[in-house]
């Protein structure tokens, strides 16, 4: 379970340039959730993201897995407990690193890393028969380097790597906004799988409103570093995009504005 | 002539050692560390120290390794923690070991000449010397390969490739930062104390535009010989520093050149060993460009957005 209580977030503190990132939000995710993230520009969606995963820390307010005041550690100790998936597909893998060994680090997520050897003869079935699971036939490069791989690919691979120790919080963040559609449905597909076989509770940003309705079984929507709206599973279900966006209007009273927004 | 070859290539593997190192932080962390012309002297300077006061040559060559893990490590952390620019961390250890490398001494410089050194026994004959050099840095390269890939290894490679990424796993790549910086200086101050062994004394100005010849080993053995993986990249870097060794000997040959035109000659080495590939690829993808639009041009319109 993921708490955020009371949690606030500011850029540029005390300058002419300051912005409310945060403003007080508080979020419950219960295990086993998929909640999708919608929101207008500069909503704090991606803060969101970074507060959770540790990039950065609140100003005030706590956040908490399984009960645990989280807020302090930093990014590389949560990463335990948070898997994550970056909308840059550059940014999930090392390129010049191959991709049994990118696999090797996600394998030791959260561990300790010492001096036994990273790609074992063991590990390497391992990666094989979950990278199989991807349908894209990566398994049969295993030591090829990350970087010549297409974006799609990458992103395959991320996301696999941020899932497959099965970690107890996904983190995605607007992860297929960068690709081109056949390579964003495939992504979200292999998404949706992942997250309901392993049963992931999940927090995934995204700007295509009809994704947001169709994919999980929980909507937040975000205006101005607060979350305004927060639709469950069964009135979820029969949403549509028109509907969402008067709720948004009214609420907000305004347009939601985004302009990368998709909407379905 | 066939004796100063010799020579450039025993050196070379002595050398090679240091080019290890600086192959650790410019390629693998994607560090510049400038530290590396303070620590060789470091290196130089504790071996030299501990052979005159009776220490085993092995000892000596061990506090060495230590000392250049010290300065590597000081240098990680004013990056890492004190958040100092990586050049400006490795120059302001550079000049602060100076001082420190006399106060080892008690002065500039220290002989040992005639003294037992890890490698009087072995100097002569030539062949020998080589051998057991070249054993002695294959081992160094083949520890430092199966370093690389330990999950540790992984880790440390990641913090240079992507440490966006490595962070997100779990990897606090400070503390990665911190280990390589100084497993780097940890070998080129082996290197030092060697070359001091080997030579008869240390200087305070032994190190002086070492990061240079390393960058240049590293530059010519990639160019050579490829970097498609760390055990290739490695074995290059230590064929890279012979060949730069053996360069500089037949550039001391030739009569219009001094030996105190050496730097000179190793900074036009590497800035043409960097203009060169930049050059080559820029006209290489401009022709393909080129080539590609032509070829694009000549496909009449009919399987338009056909490729996914």
């Amino acid at each position: 379970m993921l708490e955020l209580k009371n949690v606030s977030k500011l850029f540029n503190p005390g300058t002419p340039d300051e912005k409310v990132a945060l403003m007080n939000a508080n979020l419950t995710c219960n295990s086993g959730e998929f909640i999708t993230v919608i929101g207008s520009n500069g909503a704090g969606k991606s803060t969101l993201m970074n507060i959770i995963s540790g990039v950065m820390k609140p100003d005030i307010g706590e956040v908490r897995i399984e009960g645990n005041a989280i807020q302090q550690l930093p990014e590389y100790e949560r990463s335990r407990w948070i898997g994550r998936v970056f909308q840059d597909p550059m940014a999930g893998t090392a390129p010049r690193m191959s991709i049994e060994e990118n696999l090797a680090m996600a394998y030791k997520r959260g561990q300790k890393r010492g001096f036994s050897l990273g790609v074992t003869s063991a590990k390497r079935m391992l990666f094989h028969e979950q990278l199989q699971r991807l349908g894209i036939g990566l398994e049969n490069r295993l030591s090829a380097k990350v970087g010549l791989l297409s974006g799609g690919e990458r992103q395959a691979l991320s996301l696999l790597m941020a899932t497959f120790t099965k970690p107890q919080i996904l983190l995605l963040d607007e992860h297929t906004a960068a690709l081109d559609p056949a390579r964003a449905e495939l992504i979200t597909r292999l998404t949706e799988e992942i997250v309901r076989e392993m049963k992931l509770t999940t927090l995934m940003v995204t700007h295509n409103m009809e994704q947001a309705i169709r994919l999980g079984n929980r909507l937040i929507m975000m205006d101005k570093g607060k979350i305004i709206l927060d639709i469950p599973h069964d009135r979820k279900k029969n949403l549509t995009v028109s509907q969402l966006l008067g709720e948004f209007q009214q609420i907000s009273g305004q347009q939601l504005a985004d302009d990368r927004i998709v909407l379905g | 002539m066939l004796d100063s070859i010799y020579g450039a290539i025993a050196l070379g593997l002595i050398y090679a050692l240091m080019a290890l190192g600086v192959y650790i932080t410019f390629r693998i962390l994607d560090f510049p560390d400038l530290t590396v012309d303070g620590s060789f002297a470091t290196g130089g300077a504790i071996a030299a120290v501990m052979i005159t006061q009776g220490y085993s040559p092995w000892l000596a060559t061990l506090g060495a390794f230590v000392g250049g893990l010290a300065a590597g490590a000081c240098t990680g952390l004013l990056h890492t923690k004190g958040k100092i620019n990586g050049l400006l961390a490795g120059i302001l250890m550079m000049i602060a070991l100076y001082s420190i490398n006399i106060r080892i001494m008690g002065k500039p410089n220290v002989s040992i000449v005639n003294m037992d050194t890890l490698l009087s026994p072995i100097a002569k004959p030539i062949g020998l010397f080589i051998l057991v050099l070249l054993v002695a840095v294959l081992i160094v390269k083949l520890l430092l390969d199966a370093f690389l890939h330990t999950d540790l290894g992984l880790a440390l490679r990641a913090t240079g490739d992507n440490s966006k990424m490595i962070r997100s796993l779990g990897s606090n790549t400070d503390t990665t930062t911190v280990i390589g910086i100084s497993l780097s200086n940890g070998l080129v101050a082996v290197s030092g104390a060697l070359i001091a062994q080997q030579g008869g004394f240390a200087d305070s100005t032994m190190g002086v535009g070492m990061i240079v010849i390393g960058l240049a080993s590293v530059i010519i053995g990639e160019a050579i010989f490829g970097a498609r993986t760390v055990i290739i990249a490695t074995l290059a870097v230590v064929m890279g520093s012979i060949v730069y060794r053996i360069v500089i000997a037949l550039a001391l040959r030739v009569e219009l050149l001094e030996a105190s035109d050496l730097k000179m000659i190793t900074a036009l080495i590497v800035i043409i060993a960097l203009v060169v590939p930049t050059v080559r690829r820029t006209y290489k993808q401009r022709s393909l460009a080129r080539k590609r639009s032509a070829e694009l041009l000549a496909i009449p319109a009919m399987d338009k957005g056909g490729k996914s």
